[in-house]
């Protein structure tokens, strides 16, 4: 047992070309929070339950706990940290979080819908947020703000 | 005001103790009993590995007693020659490397020469069994008042039922963690808790070291229910010990699986009933037996079981109750602190025992309850007199108005006949719950709030209560800005860091707003007069003042502090459990309707309606937030969370298979507020926290009861079990 071999990966993360130097076997996740400081993304559940890792990979939602970094070898990431704060409000006000560890994965799941309109067509905001646990707001502070946010970029 | 963190939370940029930077640190972890109960026979250190490159920890480096300091001192920071459950810590390890102290933690075998382990607390233990005393009771606690056999004897109708509750795990979302280092002496602790005091108290004692040697620092904490009141002390003194050892900083962070396997949970509980009515309806006696699991070691079993018997006969007026209870130890992981702290378990056997006796008697679930509500000059169980001016009456009109009652009922009628799969119902609980600690607790706490008025004329609240998700942070910045006239934004509330904030109790027991909060206004009010002022001085003269002052004084702190004080008239005797058990409660009335799928034997709710009398409502998104958060959580109690057990320990330790409520699963949680205000509280508020776990479980399981006929007397209502309890059952 010992130490492993960096390998060398690029990509886009967050409208910036970068190179980083990562374990063959990493996850996406511990490479945002451990190598790249990019500490918004959360680890809830490990196994793809919680939804508090969700990024967007080349635009669509993927659970960052459920990827491994070389898989993103050359794709666009966007994380939380990517988020305008001033699109927020509406969540702010509705009570949308309270201790804030399912929260940026919410945000990010939110902000998809938002940029998605038409699947409000044909799914409810509860079904469209059903993958992303919260054990403190019972949800309705959620729903309700989302209804409002303007997090479209 | 919004939520004062909330931008922070929102954007991603709150700081949790895995965000923390913490340079050159090592990752502890944990090596744990694989067995339930037994004297360890010897430890293998597997090929293969490095172990000279790894910092390991055992009994023998705990400076002080190998002792948690909590309420009795039988738990081991790290197990020595015997283990009681399983996942016991018995070793720690520390690396640099995360993935390779994972993969070493798997490397070490612990060989236990094993004993019978005690898995039932509803039976008596064998002798084989036998661990504590001569039956392996922790506690017994009990309540009397007038005469229950006679009265039983008497009566025109007597009802018994048996009601069970399964564990629950508390799932905040972030997982416990806990960094450590050792700066200048000092032991220093940073993480996610509820109870820096506490953790301050443990180290204290295993690590031989006076208060001045320990320091503690919450920080930022992803949820906590109660599951981080106990446990945090168990995690720092675990990061401590490896920091000492290594002569470097250490980070312990759990993942789910661990988290869910070795910390605490809600207590199993059984629940026997045996009630007597007169002839009209009137509850003339209530026998109770309450008998809650409390897992392998005592921990906070005693006070969960008293709040659980004092909350066991309900918001109802009877002469003659008595109230047993008794905590057993077990070799199952110790249960610990979940919000609602026992009173869940036995009003879930009250309020669905209430609607099996109406329907005994013949009388509407409704009117029974309404007949027996506790009025104002009439007395609790434990002969604590209730003359809060509430309207108990009304809180429960205004449930059944809200789920529009006997217009669903007759909806109901209809379309349970015409639908060919679903089965729809509708059912009520009336509950209290006691706000702040039981008894004498808060007088023992002496809790203590400061307030500072700094140079530039803002404030400075310092107390030791956590912010977790409830509002802290919100609450107290707005009950210092209200009592001093100035805006939040003047308002700064200082870091739960022991080195600075007094000790202002355990952020538990829906204490803090109303509690805790009532100090913050008692301190505003004494810096006035220490800044010269009188007591209604408001808006830039007090900030101007506090200036002034330091002008005057210059290097000189202007501070103030108030620490608890009972409120005039409150009597409570802990030996013979009479008088006054809470200062005050908060009254409710929960409605469940609920639709029930006889093709896959899901239950969903549909609607629900939560009405409470909670004083004042200090902020209402947040108190709204608080109830829907938590009748939520209750949800997934009553219908999807259920603890499978092996050996004592929890065998689906993953949010794949222990199963909580997403947004799809759960309707709108309806919030209706009376506010009957409480002269002791803060602004007059009661406790909010803990009540809206209480009642949606009884208003769920009497809903299915109503829709499908079944005895729904245990939870959870899985759909395993509903299948089970409608074999047999008439649909
Ligand atoms: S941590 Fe990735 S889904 Fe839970
Ligand atoms: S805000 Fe705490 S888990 Fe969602």
């Amino acid at each position: 047992m010992s130490k492993t071999e960096l390998i060398s990966v690029s990509l886009t993360l967050n409208g910036e070309h970068r190179s980083i130097e990562i374990a063959p076997q990493e996850r996406l996740l511990d490479t945002l929070r451990y190598r790249l400081g990019l500490t918004g993304s959360k680890e809830g559940c490990g196994e793809g339950e919680c939804g508090a890792c969700t990024v967007y990979i080349d635009g669509l939602p993927a659970n960052a706990c459920l990827v491994l970094t070389v898989q993103v070898r050359g794709r666009a990431l966007e994380t939380i940290e990517s988020v305008q704060v001033d699109d927020l409000g509406s969540m702010h006000v509705s009570g949308a979080t309270q201790c804030g560890a399912c929260t940026p994965g919410v945000v990010m799941t939110a902000c998809w819908i938002k940029r998605h309109p038409e699947l409000a067509k044909t799914h409810t905001l509860r079904e469209l947020m059903a993958g992303n646990l919260c054990r403190c707001t019972g949800y309705d502070g959620i729903i309700e703000g989302i209804a409002g946010t303007d997090c479209a970029s | 005001m919004r939520r004062l963190e909330g931008i922070s939370k929102l954007s991603g940029r709150e700081r949790y103790v895995d965000d923390l930077p913490c340079d050159g640190a090592l990752w502890g972890m944990t090596v744990r009993s694989p067995s339930p109960r037994g004297r360890i026979r010897s430890i293998e250190f597997g090929p293969g590995v490095e172990w000279s490159q790894f910092v390991v920890v055992d009994h023998r480096d705990i400076p002080g007693p190998n002792e948690v300091f909590l309420i009795e001192r039988d738990q081991p920071v790290l197990a020595s020659d015997y283990v009681r459950h399983m996942h016991e810590p018995i070793l720690l390890i520390a690396h640099e490397d995360r993935a390779m102290c994972r993969a070493a933690v798997k490397q070490i075998r612990i060989i236990i020469d094993e004993q019978p382990a005690a898995l039932d607390y509803r039976v008596l233990p064998a002798s084989d069994q036998v661990q504590r005393g001569q039956d392996n009771v922790l506690k017994t606690l009990k309540i009397e008042k007038g005469d229950v056999e006679h009265a039983l004897a008497e009566a025109a109708h007597v009802v018994e039922g048996v009601y069970e509750t399964g564990a629950q795990e508390h799932i905040y979302i972030e997982n416990q963690g806990m960094l450590a280092w050792v700066e200048q002496g000092v032991v220093v602790t940073q993480g996610s808790m509820q109870c820096p005091y506490y953790v301050v108290n443990a180290l204290k004692h295993a690590l031989a070291r006076d208060e001045s040697q320990v320091r503690v620092i919450q920080a930022p904490t992803g949820g906590g229910f109660g599951g981080k009141e106990d446990y945090p002390s168990h995690l720092a003194l675990h990061a401590a010990l490896l920091a000492l050892k290594a002569n470097r900083p250490v980070k312990m962070i759990y993942d789910r699986s661990e988290d869910m396997a070795a910390t605490t949970k809600r207590h199993p509980a059984q629940v026997r009933h045996r009630t007597g009515f007169d002839a009209s309806g009137k509850l003339v006696a209530q026998a109770i037996d309450v008998v809650m699991d409390g897992g392998a070691y005592v921990t906070l079993s005693p006070v969960v079981l008293s709040r659980g018997i004092i909350h066991a006969a309900g918001p109802y007026a009877c002469d003659n109750v008595r109230i047993a209870g008794r905590a057993m130890l077990t070799n199952a992981v110790p249960f610990g602190a979940f919000r609602g702290f026992g009173a869940p378990q036995t009003l879930f056997a009250l309020e669905r025992h209430m609607d099996v006796c109406a329907e005994t008697l013949g009388i509407d679930p409704i009117d029974l309850r309404r007949m027996n509500l506790i009025r104002d000059g009439q007395e609790t169980a434990t002969g604590q007199v209730i003359n809060d001016g509430a309207d108990r009456e009304r809180v429960l009109d205004l449930a059944t108005k809200h789920i529009e009652l006997p217009e669903r009922r007759e909806q109901h009628a209809t379309f349970n006949i015409t639908h060919p799969f679903l089965r729809r119902g509708i059912g009520l609980a009336m509950f209290f719950h006691g706000a702040g600690f039981t008894g004498s607790g808060e007088v023992a706490l002496q809790s203590r709030v400061r307030v500072a008025g700094l140079k530039d004329g803002r404030i400075e609240v310092l107390a030791s209560s956590t912010e977790m998700g409830q509002g802290t942070l919100t609450v107290f910045t707005k009950i210092a800005a209200e009592r001093l006239g100035i805006d939040p934004s003047q308002v700064l509330i200082a870091t739960p860091d022991t080195a600075r904030v007094p000790n202002s109790g355990p952020t538990v027991a829906s204490r803090t707003s109303m509690v805790v909060g009532r100090l913050v206004e008692r301190a505003c009010d004494a810096l006035l007069e220490q800044a010269g002022l009188s007591r209604d001085a408001r808006g830039e003269r007090v900030q101007q003042a506090i200036r002034a002052w330091h002008v005057a004084h210059p290097n000189a702190q202007l501070s103030s502090e108030a620490t608890y004080e009972r409120p005039p008239g409150v009597q409570w005797d802990d030996n013979t459990y009479r008088g006054d058990a809470y200062g005050t409660y908060a009254w409710a009335a929960y409605a469940a309707e609920v639709e029930v799928d006889l093709r896959t034997f899901t239950a969903r709710v549909i609607d629900f309606v939560a009405v409470q009398d909670v004083g004042k409502v200090l902020h209402e998104t947040l108190a709204r937030g608080q109830i829907q958060g938590g009748v939520v959580q209750a949800i997934g109690w009553a219908l999807l969370e259920e603890c499978v057990w092996e050996r004592g320990g929890m065998k689906n330790c993953q949010l794949t298979n222990y199963i909580i409520p997403t947004s799809d699963d759960v309707p709108p949680i309806r919030v209706y507020w009376m506010q009957t205000p409480y002269a002791h509280g803060a602004q007059g508020a009661k406790g909010i926290g803990e009540l809206p776990m209480d009642g949606p479980g009884p208003a769920i399981a009497n809903a299915i009861a109503n829709a499908i006929g079944v005895e729904a007397n245990v939870l959870p209502l899985t759909p395993e079990r509903l299948m089970q309890m409608m074999d047999g059952a008439h649909v």
